[in-house]
């Protein structure tokens, strides 16, 4: 029998890996490389005034959220209410980056559906978007007082995910409301 | 038949129309050649298991215009990788740079190997000792 101990364990083995590798939620969201590390310098025109601009200095001195939105992104359209309701209940400022968009339809859908930001950075060309290593509308960046991404979420947001991911890392010191 | 056969040559040249980066983007050939080079060893992350060579996504052509940008602007290799993975991480690579963090990705297939290696000799070695005509090996 001694000979089938040491392939079972090793099957055992990679049977271990293979459920850790399922369990591991979403394959396509990965490690962001700038939690912990100043957020990335943009200095972009808004979107609904070309002549007005927004960047790294805009965030600085509150928690805020950083979303990256598209009127072409599905998942998007998906969590705009929870936006809106984060918005409404004035729970953290929230600024969006308008990612390879149409300014006219990107307007057209916050007169549509209400909008949730302070302000979004037009990014027409994705050079911002490149820069905050975004590779999938929504992204969600949490950026502290200091100017710093303390975290992000591939995927559109939701209460869950808002009570587990972001919620407690803001609960220290967080907005003022 | 001859029409058939125009069909289907039609149908073939329409789909080079849908492909990726028509014509050259430098002339220089080694530009050229460096170009092709870095795009076919970035991963799409849009779209993982594909290049961003050879993708079409948004992501991916943005990534190549970068790419181009920074070979026009005089920039090494090694300067667009550190550019990449400072902003997707190591895994945007498919050729991994040998650093701390990657290290174990290059030397597992070797020690695979050499581990598999004992393992067979060590079988190799146990069978030969068997009697000839006994294929049972319980008795070790």
């Amino acid at each position: 029998m001694n000979r089938f101990v040491w392939p079972l364990v090793a099957v055992l083995a990679l049977l271990v890996f293979l459920v850790m590798g399922l369990r591991h939620g979403d394959p396509r969201a990965l490690p962001s490389p700038f939690i912990g590390k100043p957020a990335p310098e943009f200095e972009l025109p808004t979107l609904n005034n070309p002549e007005v601009s927004i960047g790294t200095k805009t965030l600085a001195g509150d928690y805020a959220l950083v979303n990256v939105w598209a009127t072409w992104c599905v998942m998007c359209r998906a969590e705009h209410p929870f936006l809106l309701e984060l918005a409404a209940n004035k729970t953290i400022p929230i600024y969006g980056i308008n990612w390879r968009d149409s300014r006219p339809e990107a307007i057209r859908w916050l007169n549509d559906l209400g909008d949730p930001y302070l302000a979004s950075a037009y990014d027409e060309d994705g050079r911002v978007g490149i820069d905050w290593g975004v590779y999938g509308a929504p992204e969600t960046f949490l950026v502290d007082p200091e100017g710093t991404v303390i975290y992000k979420h591939l995927g559109p947001l939701d209460p869950v995910i808002w009570q587990r991911e972001f919620a407690p890392r803001i609960a220290g010191g967080g907005p003022g409301q | 038949m001859k029409r058939l056969l125009v069909l289907a040559v039609s149908i073939l040249l329409v789909s080079t129309a849908f492909a990726i980066d028509q014509g050259k983007v430098f002339d220089d050939p080694e530009m050229q050649a460096r170009y092709e080079k870095l795009i076919s060893e970035v991963r799409c992350l849009q779209c993982q298991n594909q290049s961003i060579k050879d993708s079409n996504v948004t992501l991916a052509a943005d990534l190549r215009r970068e790419i181009a940008r920074m070979i026009e602007e005089g920039q090494t290799d090694e300067q667009i990788a550190e550019f990449l993975v400072v902003r997707y991480g190591e895994f945007a690579l498919y050729r991994p740079r040998t650093t701390g963090k990657t290290l174990v990705l290059w030397l597992a297939p070797f020690l695979l190997v050499v581990v598999g290696g004992f393992a067979l000799a060590r079988v190799v070695k146990h069978r030969m000792s068997l009697p000839i005509g006994d294929e049972s090996g319980e008795e070790g």
